[in-house]
């Protein structure tokens, strides 16, 4: 690999007395899918969490190790989390676009960043749409409320909304868990086509879409994470015992 | 609760059926071999009829794998039990026409003159294959890498059985035209000998890339 997008060393992760992230050490590449894979309660969506600081946000949550996006440790005292989190941007298991309408979903942030201009605005609306490939379907009804649109589109909405403004890595905790399999298909494809132009991270609990989706698959068990790899070579010849139980379905 | 009975239950009996389906094989291999020196056409025509056998065989375990795959979507392990499944079925339908044609060769040849020697030398080919074949499902069998690969390295032997059989076939010819007739179908009962050995080695390079996940070529 070349220099990585994101780097992380014993990373270690605690809620009180509970350690639920052991030693973790995992490049991610520009550019790639990685998907990570486990049972409930295996740490993955806690580590997903880690990388935009989102566990900032709980009580007695203790964190040590290196996190280094592009080589800076986003753990360090002068990151501002705020602008982090505009680097690093998260997509629900959910689909949660705000009352509003389609149009003002997607404005929402680049306003919250300043941007006035209503000729801007509307390009970074429709390069956002077009980017969640669903410019064609709401071009019309810009300006009707986002609730109304199905819950596949709503989840592209939030992916407008997060390319909006301009993220280089994306974090997706189990995007299409609530959608059905043909929006999930396209919230799939959409995934293949963001890698072009962003770093992508998603936390699944399909190993078919782990297989379907991602470069590279992180298998995590108990907030260790046992094995990555090639998802080819992991859906085929994982190394570990563990991950091999895991992934023919033999488990527990 | 363990997960996965039924799924294991049902790759068990596949594998089962391929073994019962592999010995099937192994016999039309040995009685094809035995019909053509001996010029029995009644065993040739025993291992035509095995042959409609073999493919029921082959078409209801090839349903039965397309069954698994789509319903169970397997992974790793299990997936190259699968692959391997389907690879060593196609292997052993292949070897079972390759057997048809020698003793089809068999009935063609009967009454017609030929060389005692060379004769000798194709049954000995012949039993190599058929080793080759049996010791290939009992590394099918056991998940055994250094059997597979002991089993594939015969097939030098073959191939040497061969070119030296290919020589004394066209230069007895040459000696005795009368024996033409009987060695122009002995060349091709060689050359089907000779391909039933490749097709076990094939088995073998399945079973390491079941067992090991690497695909090695063999021959």
């Amino acid at each position: 690999m070349s220099i990585p997008k994101i780097s992380i060393r014993d990373l270690n992760l605690y809620y009180r007395d509970t350690q639920a992230l052991k030693n973790i050490d995992i490049d991610i590449a520009s550019n790639s899918i990685s998907a990570l894979i486990g049972p409930s309660g295996c740490g993955k969506t806690t580590f997903l969490r880690t990388l935009n600081r989102m566990n900032d946000l709980i009580e007695g949550v203790r964190i040590d190790g290196t996190v280094e996006l592009d080589g800076r440790n986003v753990y360090s005292p002068d990151v501002d989390v705020v602008s982090l989190r505009k680097s690093v941007g998260m997509v629900f298991q959910r689909p949660n676009p705000f009352p509003m309408s389609i149009y003002d979903n997607v404005a929402y942030g680049p306003r919250v960043h300043g941007i006035r201009k209503k000729g801007r605005l509307d390009e970074i609306v429709e390069a956002s749409l077009r980017g969640a490939a669903l410019w064609k379907e709401v071009r019309d009804r810009l300006f009707t409320p986002a609730m109304g649109l199905s819950g596949g589109q709503q989840q592209r909405i939030c992916i407008a909304r997060l390319l909006a403004v301009e993220p280089e890595v994306v974090l997706m905790d189990e995007p299409t868990s609530a959608l059905d399999p043909v929006s999930t298909l396209k919230i799939e494809e959409l995934i293949r086509e963001l890698k072009h132009k962003y770093t992508i991270v998603i936390v699944t609990h399909s190993m078919q879409q782990a297989a379907r989706v991602s470069d590279i698959t992180a298998f995590f068990l108990d907030g260790e994470m046992v094995e990555s790899g090639d998802t080819g070579m992991m859906f085929t010849k994982p190394v570990d015992k563990r991950t091999e139980d895991y992934i023919t379905g033999r488990f527990g | 609760m363990a997960t996965r009975q039924a799924f294991d239950r049902d790759l068990a009996e596949v594998q089962q059926d391929i073994l019962r389906m592999g010995a099937l094989v192994e016999q039309s291999v040995y009685e094809s071999v035995r019909s053509l020196a001996a010029q029995d056409s009644v065993l040739a025509a025993q291992v035509i009829i095995n042959d409609e056998r073999v493919d029921e065989f082959f078409r209801d375990l090839e349903a039965k794998i397309i069954g698994l795959i789509a319903t169970q979507q397997p992974m790793a392990k299990d997936l190259r039990v699968v692959v391997t499944g389907i690879k060593i079925l196609m292997d052993l339908e292949r070897m079972s026409d390759y057997a048809v044609d020698i003793a089809q060769a068999t009935m063609c040849m009967v009454g017609e003159p030929c060389c005692g020697s060379d004769m000798a030398e194709i049954l000995r080919m012949g039993r190599l294959a058929q080793r080759m074949l049996k010791e290939g499902l009992d590394s099918y069998v056991e998940g055994n890498v250094e059997k597979a690969r002991a089993m594939c390295a015969l097939d030098d032997q073959v191939d040497y059985i061969f070119d030296h059989l290919f020589r004394a076939l066209t230069k007895s010819m040459e000696e005795n035209p009368a024996f033409v007739p009987s060695g122009a179908h002995l060349l091709y009962v060689i050359r089907y000998l000779e391909r039933i050995a490749d097709h076990a080695t094939n088995v073998g390079e399945a079973v390491i890339y079941q067992v090991t996940g690497e695909r090695r070529e063999l021959n």
